[in-house]
């Protein structure tokens, strides 16, 4: 370790490098900074620092300059020089670069200030965009491995694991066991080898939760784990991470490394005689591998497939041996927890759900991006306060829940507080912290039919009523969204869903019915607009559906007429237009491209 | 790097690497020097470097941060300490000899140095 005083600096610009913020061009911009600030001699006085993900996704290029914690939105490499010469050099914002409330226009230049962040409680994501993700001296210097040093040397792992059930941390990958149970489970269970395992394979679409904690604080789950291992008795951990996360591997494995340096992994951690190694498996991306049995199956070696428990992994995991699964979100509460205690962990919270939960909110909400609330809070200040509403002005028609296998919950149940209860009593999950929100040009029946497509491909086929179930399932829900369903099917449907539920051996299969079942409880009379009067209220079912020119509104500019690709629409210029209905394939192309609102969509 | 033996290695670890990232950490006391146009011709790029120097020299904890002009010009360099809820006290017209005075009796004796202070903001 070096004895040398720190470097000080004046000035820290923390640039985004996730993913999305990457894609919208922060590497050009970061480089772009890293010159200008060393043109204008300032590099002793600013440094540009790379940080993970602050959630605010659809803002990015993020940059965050801080003492003074200001936030730009969508920085480009063009507009570095002016963040230079007025904010770095003359201390002024650059109120152009601001987020901008979206009802009033007012620009809000500081973070703290901005309502996606106000309503939140970031304490897993604490970190990330403060940090350095590769910098385990960041890392340290926040405070991190204090709540390793303490279990190590002044807690026995009774007392780690008392402590972790007394906070009432519940598992945040999926079906909420609570976790301080589950490792008493593996401490107790007989055998000198036992393992841990971070479950990093996050295959709910549009979610990134772990992902975003693994980029951008993977110190947190290595210290997490490391505790659980000394708790649990075991020398050896596997992260499971999928492939498609190219920067979750580099940042983990840099982590890996770093702390084996440090002596915060291997041998005699912190001069207590624990030892313990981590190792990382990549996974293939395969949805049924987030499920426990089959990602330990996928670490052996072998297809990712389930088996039936029991045994649970507490008792016969990892090749045999007993093993202890969490998601990596839960491991990264663990040093919270021991750090600051149960007692102020458990006064975050509802009765039965503890501490905080991430969200990646997502789908047709203003503010898209990863968030951090307390467990209670309601699905309006989620979706209104922190989401900034609905794109477009439009209505609020449901949000999806807990991944592809979540339910749809309606508007009038959107002062539900999140928790785990409250939403399996609506049908739904909290799962993994998937959160999609749809509006009122989503067809629920699609809905259903798209996430029933997605999970008819990643069911493994092990089981009858998974593999078969889900197939029949989305035949109906395809001939009902063709225009050829019948009331009987709903019925039929109900049944499937059922046998599902009850019948499989999985996770996966026992909650694959849920968008189903939850559309049919809610949104009932969308099924049957579709089945009884061969429409879809929501206009996107093509079969069901009819483009038509308004009389009214068309000025006969003859755009659609030039852009229809199957020479559906005629008409003179300047004169009414008309869709030939026998031509038309419903793209949609009109609709999209008509300047005076003239097409309908009935 | 040796590595860590103990809690007491993490700790002191932790210490020596706290400054490092002290932007980005909550501090008692910030340091406002104004840089507009008007300063920066009147010298405030001096004045904060040699402010930048005696806090490092020092090993004192506190944030520099700028402002653009409020105005009073003809006071450039202005440099202001804000300490908790006390109130904001505003220096007109330093140079960088003045710096090393003002934060061995404001920041580290606690006293005010008055000729000096062109202002006082409440609130």
């Amino acid at each position: 370790m070096s004895t040398s005083k720190a470097e000080q600096y004046r000035v820290d610009v923390l640039v985004c490098t996730c993913p999305a913020c990457t894609k919208a061009g922060a590497p050009e911009m970061e480089q772009a900074l890293k010159s200008e600030v060393g043109r204008r001699n300032l590099a002793d006085e600013v440094r540009v620092v790379e940080t993970g993900s602050r959630g605010f996704c659809s803002m990015g290029p993020i940059v965050i300059i801080q003492p003074e914690g200001i936030l730009y939105c969508q920085v480009g490499a063009a507009d570095v020089p002016e963040v230079v010469e007025e904010t770095l050099v003359k201390g002024r914002v650059v109120e152009r670069l601001t987020y901008k409330e979206p009802e009033t226009h007012k620009a809000v230049p500081y973070y703290d200030q901005i309502p996606f962040y106000g309503k939140q409680m970031r304490v897993v994501l604490r970190n990330c965009g403060l940090i350095n993700p590769m910098s385990i001296e960041e890392y340290v210097a926040v405070g991190g491995y204090q709540a390793l040093a303490k279990a190590l040397t002044v807690m026995t792992p009774e007392e780690v694991i008392a402590e972790v059930k007394k906070s009432g941390l519940r598992g945040r990958g999926g079906a909420g066991f609570p976790t301080g149970r589950k490792w008493g489970f593996a401490r107790s269970a007989p055998g000198d080898v036992k393992y841990i395992v971070a479950n990093g394979d996050e295959g709910d679409p549009g979610a990134f939760m772990d992902r975003s904690l693994m980029e951008g604080d993977p110190h947190a789950i290595l210290e997490g784990m490391t505790i659980g291992a000394y708790a649990i008795g075991a020398h050896e951990g596997h992260i499971y991470v999928r492939d498609e996360y190219p920067l979750a591997l580099r940042n983990l494995n840099a982590a890996i490394e770093q702390a084996r340096e440090y002596g915060l992994l291997g041998q005699d951690i912190l001069g207590s005689g624990f030892d313990f190694e981590i190792k990382i498996t990549r996974g293939a991306g395969a949805f049924v591998c987030g499920e426990e049995t089959a990602l330990m199956a996928s670490i052996e070696g072998r297809a990712g497939n389930p088996r039936p428990r029991p045994p649970f992994p507490a008792q016969s995991g990892l090749w045999g041996k007993p093993t202890n699964i969490n998601n990596a979100k839960t491991w990264a509460n663990i040093p919270l927890i021991i750090d600051r205690g149960a007692d102020w962990f458990s006064q975050i919270g509802t009765e039965t759900s503890k501490g905080t939960m991430i969200f990646s909110l997502v789908g047709k909400v203003n503010n898209t991006g990863l968030v951090e609330v307390p467990m209670g809070i309601t699905l309006r200040e989620l979706i209104f306060d922190i989401g900034g509403g609905i794109q477009d002005g439009k209505q609020f028609k449901a949000v999806q829940t807990g991944g592809p296998s979540g339910g749809c919950i309606p508007a009038d149940l959107l002062d539900l507080p999140v928790d785990y209860e409250h939403l399996k009593d609506a049908g739904s999950i909290m799962g993994s912290g998937g959160m999609i929100v749809m509006d009122e040009g989503t067809c629920m029946v699609d809905v259903a039919r798209y996430f029933l497509d997605f999970l008819k491909e990643e069911s493994c086929g092990k089981c009858t009523p998974c593999r078969e179930g889900i197939r029949q399932m989305l035949a109906i829900l395809t001939r009902i969204t063709e225009g050829e369903g019948e009331m009987a099917d709903l019925a039929q449907l109900e049944t499937l869903a059922h046998v599902v539920q009850d019948a499989s051996l999985c996770g996966l299969g026992q909650t694959a019915p849920n968008p189903v079942l939850s559309t049919l409880r809610y949104f009932r009379d969308e099924y049957v607009a579709h089945i009884e009067d061969k429409k879809c209220p929501a206009g996107v079912c093509r079969a069901l559906i009819e483009y038509t020119i308004l009389e009214d509104a068309c000025t006969g500019c003859g755009l659609c007429r030039r852009k229809c690709p199957q020479e559906a629409i005629s008409g003179e210029k300047k004169k009414l237009h008309v869709i030939d209905q026998e031509k038309c394939i419903k793209c949609g192309v009109c609709f999209d491209v008509c300047k005076f609102d003239a097409v309908a969509v009935r | 790097m040796p590595k860590l033996k103990s809690l007491e290695d993490l700790q002191s670890l932790r210490e020596q690497l706290q400054g490092d990232i002290k932007a980005r950490a909550e501090t008692a006391t910030t340091i406002i020097v104004g840089m507009g146009t008007c300063g920066i011709s009147a010298g405030a790029r001096e004045v904060m470097h040699a402010i930048l120097a005696e806090l490092d020299a020092r090993d004192i904890d506190a944030h520099v941060t700028t402002v653009g002009c409020i105005g009073m010009c003809s006071k450039e360099p202005l440099v202001d300490i804000q300490q908790g809820d006390e109130p904001r006290i505003t220096y007109g017209n330093i140079t960088p000899a003045m710096v090393p005075r003002i934060i061995e009796e404001h920041l580290i004796q606690g006293h005010v140095v008055d000729e000096w202070v062109v202002g006082r903001v409440t609130g």
